[in-house]
């Protein structure tokens, strides 16, 4: 009798994989979904942008020129030549407003002579960085003062739709956070009832899930929405906006939680832990919220671009964020007549940036969710 | 293998298959140069651990390997009829119409799980019938005649209504036969089956490997039999191939191979096999059984009544149904059973994962004082719990992935306030060196261990806080033979070393045979005879016990119990 392992199911050497912990396996098949990958990089990309609107935009988002009005997007030249021969410097073509001598319709034409040249960090529209800090610095911007840049055009009064679009980012995805952070709380709460306790708790939570999922959404949104005073400041406005958002959202992640508890319940490391004395609390902190944890995160970044898509919808509608605040639902509000389509179609860019974030997002999920369940498919 | 013996041309010749899975990293070699041929009328054994590539190798047989899988060498060599030109399948297309042809037609195949094989939403009589329209040999309406005819010769009563069923209306066993008459419906002449009794009853297995022999005789069927267990081998094989790693290591006739192995491994095999067959020594005979430990009376559980909105209430039958023995200090006692049949609800019940819906369970403490644990509150349970451990079947999921080792052996020690820090460490290093492992291995995660090694953390977590009687539910049906034995071996070894009495409760009766100095036989929630294991296992004197025994595949050749043709 040997308590000795034999030949075949020998102990091997350690390796660096098996003191990974879970999270670490998790990261490292994360690392291997390139899609998800892409995705990351541009949500926090996009986060970053954000974060740091005042100094990545290049102008101020309410400096408007009458003069401007619809101005076209430019395209950024990296060669450049003038009488010194050729450089190799960025630059955009300046355009100029001409009228039709017919027709006295106003058009754009390129002024081919006096090309404005393009800096980093350059000084310009002055600002306050998270309305503290005095600054003049922007990312990119004409390299003389007073010169205009339009990368993404302007819009209806002349204000530079780039900036505008960065600054809208903000709004946009913050709300897109704090929607999932108030749905992640109702929902761990009722979820982690319904699938602990089970039972009655179980059956109430969710036959009123079922019947806040039943309710048409964009109505009660609507609703909602129209209900808030008129006078109401736009910050506090900001956080009705996203509470209304997240009253709907919570549903979904409620379930996911509370199925996964529903799973954990049974599995056979939790009943070990009861036998081997855990206290109900330990069960449930030490070794059941770990394991939902990568699940919660997945389903996380999964639950923010419907928050996103649903700020844009109510916004567009006109019952979310007004102007002067600024969000890509509101700026779109822009482009809801076919007329100002037709005239300035870089209007429609508000929506390219959400869809673009939606997509880096439902990516970024999706890898989560892969790698935190490998098995699930 | 010698094919002088036979005087028809093999149906199936394999040279030099290998099965490769490219993976990221490295080339994982499941097949590796496998050679066998496959005679009419004889069924060749593919044995072997998991692991082994015994499946993969059937599976490239109909190239249904599962990428990154793929056939990377060899020949598989396919005779329709004995004068035919021979096809090579492994360089068929997979997804062709002349793959497509051959499988289900001339070779088919049963696997496994006969829930999982069977289609929920059809029924049974359609879904043999299936394969034959598919195929173009039928009408429909002939099709469906001659399911209920198949559904006849594999034994299934009342076949006419049968074929109008659906697969959640058949039990396990019926379900395996319905897979069988769906394999055979297009008269194949190669039957592959992929362990086809391993997730059945011994009884119900016994029938299927009956059913098999009997069709295989009568048909000239080739039959490729796939199994992890030498009994069944030694039952039902007219060749053996014994694999280990990817790579055949010995092939032989039967009687052969179970008279003379020459492989290492295959020694090994047969040994841990004979080792917990019923013929081989039990290893505990004789004890000396101390006082009193556990008194169980008259225990019931019955699940409360299901009744709905829509629902007539249902009274149903109590899982339990009465249960009453006693174990003494030292005793291990087991529990056998087939499934359903409640012992896993009665372990559940003594350690109050369930609560018994009426009966006592009463304990001597190590004190002294007796206590009723069907009676405990949560505070005086946990106390129990101390000195009553329990250890579960499947050592990858009663491990918490995200703890490592040391934190899992160490957890009822820290929640228990017995020890904490540098004590603690040391203390686990203590067991993990009790149970075989080396001391050191304490912050790797669970998932670098094999299942035996984990099966031993999970032994060492259940010792940590000294207890006195372990329930210990099918905890080596899940490892390999070879390592089933060793982990007996080491409870035996630790039992007098700490004062242990065991509960074993398992569908083994090789297992408990081996471990047990008494048995208890349980059949529908009632132990139906209980008795010293010799007694229970030389002179049984229930029917169900006698049933039970005769089911029991014996790794004897020449003793062919359960198929004799």
């Amino acid at each position: 009798m040997s308590t000795q392992t034999s030949g075949a199911d020998a102990i091997r050497p350690a390796r660096a994989l098996d003191t990974a912990s879970e999270a670490r396996l998790v990261w490292l098949r994360f690392g291997r979904h390139k899609l998800a990958v892409l995705g990351l990089a541009i949500v926090a990309l996009l986060y970053l942008m954000a974060i740091f609107a005042e100094m990545a935009a290049p102008f101020d988002p309410d400096h408007s020129n009458a003069r401007l009005v619809f101005h076209p997007p430019q395209a950024i030249h990296l060669i450049d030549h003038d009488d010194d021969g050729w450089h190799l410097r960025p630059t955009v073509i300046p355009y100029r407003l001409a009228r039709d001598k017919v027709t006295l319709a106003a058009t754009y034409v390129q002024d081919g002579e006096h090309h404005t040249r393009l800096r980093f960090f350059v000084h310009g529209d002055p600002y306050r960085l998270w309305t503290l800090i005095p600054m003049d610095i922007h990312l990119i911007g004409p390299a003389e003062p007073g010169q205009t840049m339009f990368l993404f055009g302007a819009d209806r009064q002349g204000r530079d739709v780039l900036s505008r679009i960065i600054y809208g980012a903000r709004a946009s995805l913050s709300i897109g956070l704090l929607g999932v952070a108030n749905s992640l709380l109702l929902g761990i709460v009722f979820g982690g009832l319904s699938g602990y306790f089970g039972g009655r708790v179980d059956w109430f939570v969710q036959r009123t899930i079922e019947f806040i999922i039943s309710l048409p959404t964009i109505p009660i949104w609507l609703a909602l929405a129209a209900a808030l005073p008129k006078d109401m400041s736009p910050l506090v406005k900001y956080f009705c906006i996203t509470v209304i958002i997240s009253l709907i959202g919570w549903t979904e992640l409620a379930r996911v939680v509370r199925g996964r508890f529903l799973a954990l319940r049974s599995e056979s490391f939790v009943t070990a832990a009861m036998l081997d004395g855990c206290s109900r609390r330990r069960i449930i902190f030490r070794h059941m919220l770990p394991a939902l944890t990568s699940h919660i995160i997945a389903s996380v970044t999964l639950a923010i671009p419907a928050m996103i898509l649903a700020e844009t919808a109510l916004s567009f509608l006109g019952v979310g964020l007004q102007p002067p605040a600024i969000s890509w639902g509101a700026l779109l509000k822009e482009a809801q007549n076919v007329e100002s389509i037709a005239a300035a179609p870089w209007l429609l860019l508000p929506g390219a940036a959400v869809a673009l974030t939606v997509l880096a997002l439902n990516f970024l999920g999706d890898g989560l969710r892969d790698a935190a369940d490998p098995h699930g498919h | 293998m010698d094919t002088d013996q036979h005087d028809t041309p093999p149906v199936l010749e394999v040279r030099g298959l290998s099965t490769h899975f490219l993976l990221r990293a490295m080339t994982l070699k499941a097949v590796d140069d496998v050679s066998f041929t496959l005679h009419p009328g004889r069924i060749l054994c593919i044995v072997g651990e998991s692991g082994s590539g015994k499946s993969i190798t059937a599976r490239s047989l109909l190239q249904i390997v599962s990428p990154p899988g793929r056939i990377v060498a060899g020949q598989v060599l396919y005779r329709a009829t004995p004068d035919a030109a021979p096809v090579d399948i492994a360089q068929l297309p997979a997804r062709g119409p002349a793959m497509r042809a051959l499988r289900g037609h001339d070779i088919a195949m049963v696997f496994q799980e006969p829930m999982t094989s069977l289609s929920p939403i059809h029924k049974i009589g359609w879904q043999i019938a299936e394969g034959l329209v598919a195929h173009g040999m039928m009408t429909r309406k002939q099709a469906l005649a001659r399911a209920v005819d198949l559904l006849r010769q594999v034994e299934i009563p009342n076949p006419e209504q049968a074929a109008e069923k659906f697969p959640f209306e058949f039990s396990g066993g019926m379900r395996q036969r319905a897979m069988i008459a769906m394999a055979l419906a297009c008269n194949p002449r190669v039957l592959i089956a992929d362990e086809p009794t391993t997730a059945l009853d011994v009884t119900t297995q016994a029938e299927i490997l009956r059913l098999i022999r009997r069709l295989q005789v009568e048909q000239g069927l080739a039959v490729l039999f796939i199994t992890h267990d030498m009994g069944v081998v030694a039952q039902i094989a007219d060749d053996v191939l014994v694999m280990y790693h990817g790579r055949v290591v010995e092939a032989a006739p039967v009687s052969d191979l179970f008279a003379n192995p020459r492989h290492s491994y295959t020694i090994r095999l047969l040994e841990a096999a004979q080792k917990l067959g019923m013929a081989a020594p039990p290893a505990r005979a004789a004890v000396q059984p101390g006082p009193r430990l556990l008194e169980v009376r008259d225990v019931m559980l019955t699940y409360p009544a299901q009744g709905s909105l829509f629902r007539k209430t249902v009274q149903p039958a109590p899982t339990l149904q009465g249960i009453s023995f006693d174990l003494h200090e030292g005793e291990n006692l087991g529990i056998v059973g087939e499934s359903g049949s409640g012992k896993t609800t009665l372990g559940n019940c003594i350690i109050r994962v369930l609560q018994p819906s009426a009966g006592s369970i009463r304990y001597t403490r190590r004190d002294g004082t007796v206590e009723d644990l069907a009676a405990l509150d949560r505070d005086a349970l946990r106390a129990a719990r101390r000195e009553i451990r329990m250890i579960v079947q499947d050592p990858f999921a009663s491990l918490n992935p995200r703890m490592t080792v040391e934190q899992c052996i160490g957890e009822p020690l820290l929640v228990n306030g017995i020890l904490q820090g540098q004590a603690l460490r040391d203390r686990v290093a203590q067991l993990l060196t009790m149970v075989g492992l080396p001391g050191d291995i304490g912050s790797r995660y669970p998932h670098a261990f094999s299942g035996g090694q984990r099966q031993r953390i999970v032994i060492a977590r259940a010792l940590a806080l000294d207890p006195r009687l372990i329930i210990a539910d099918e905890a080596t049906s899940a490892l390999d033979v070879t390592l089933r034995g060793q982990i007996l071996d080491l409870l035996l070894e630790l039992q007098p070393r700490l004062g242990l009495s065991f509960l074993f409760i398992s569908h083994d009766l090789g297992v408990i045979r081996y471990f047990c100095n008494r048995v208890a036989v349980m059949h529908r929630g009632r132990i139906v005879e209980i008795g010293p294991t010799e007694q229970i296992c030389t002179a049984p004197r229930e029917a169900y016990t006698q049933r039970l025994l005769a089911a029991v595949p014996e790794a004897t050749p020449q003793r062919r119990t359960l198929v004799s043709v």
